[in-house]
């Protein structure tokens, strides 16, 4: 399916940008008229993504975390988070509610949270290379009368 | 944005505002345990209806002052949770170690 229209940012992995990158692709998301709900899913899945790069991608450093959305027909709306950090070995675990590498005030609910407020989330890594999360929601937006 | 306070004989309740996501967590996180630590209440009330946006830090920081509570016998009440946080926080399944209060009046 051909996009609509993309866009994309590139911010660095500061935890004062996981605000800036959640209004950003909320407000490219407007176009298709989400509803509140809808809205406020979208939004608090990229903000675990965002944390995702900030927290584990880039634990020790500063890094880019390279973000990209796409419009496509009929109310289909993707985004990509991307770093080049140190990459997750065990997908599958990363992805299980509640385990986390971290302690602390960690709750291990990212994946959670965004396989909860997304229709389906895509996960690649390479450990040393980066980490590319990929959600996709449809957004039923206003009815076409 | 600072934590309001209100101390009712031995319930503490906290007022959290604006946005609970990781960058923000930590300030709440030790405005909120300077107060336990000083006040060691019996309930610590979390009261959420001024929160603009949660995402599971937010879950981190509930979970981490029930810990904070838990080493000296202190019980944990969420309050004036909207929609957008419930959803949140019933991932978590958060309602077995905290009591779930509704918002009076």
């Amino acid at each position: 399916m051909k996009a609509l229209q993309t866009m994309k940012l590139e911010i660095e992995s500061r935890s004062v940008n996981e605000a800036f990158a959640r209004a950003v692709v909320s407000a490219f998301a407007a176009q298709l008229d989400p509803t509140v709900e809808e809205l406020a899913d979208l939004r608090t899945a990229v903000s675990e993504a965002v944390t995702n790069c900030i927290v584990h991608a880039y634990r020790e450093t500063v890094g880019k975390i390279y973000i990209s959305a796409s419009v496509y027909p009929q109310g289909m709306f993707c985004v990509k988070i991307r770093d080049r950090g140190c990459g997750i070995a065990d997908v599958a675990q990363a992805r299980e509610p509640l385990f986390t590498t971290l302690g602390g005030e960690r709750a291990g609910l990212g994946f959670a949270v965004m396989e909860s407020f997304c229709d389906k989330v895509q996960v690649r890594s390479a450990v040393g290379k980066g980490t590319t999360v990929t959600l996709y929601k449809r957004i039923s937006g206003r009815d076409d009368a | 944005m600072p934590v309001e306070f209100k101390k009712q004989r031995r319930k503490l309740t906290a007022y959290l505002i604006g946005d609970i996501d990781h960058h923000c967590a930590e300030p709440i996180r030790m405005d909120i345990d300077e107060r336990i630590a000083a006040d060691k209440p019996e309930v610590l009330c979390l009261d959420f209806s001024k929160v603009t946006f949660m995402d599971s830090s937010g879950v981190g920081l509930v979970m981490g002052r029930f810990r904070t509570l838990s080493v000296y016998g202190g019980r944990l009440e969420l309050s004036g949770m909207s929609g957008a946080v419930q959803r949140v926080m019933q991932l978590s399944g958060i309602g077995k170690i905290a009591t779930i209060v509704e918002k009076k009046g």
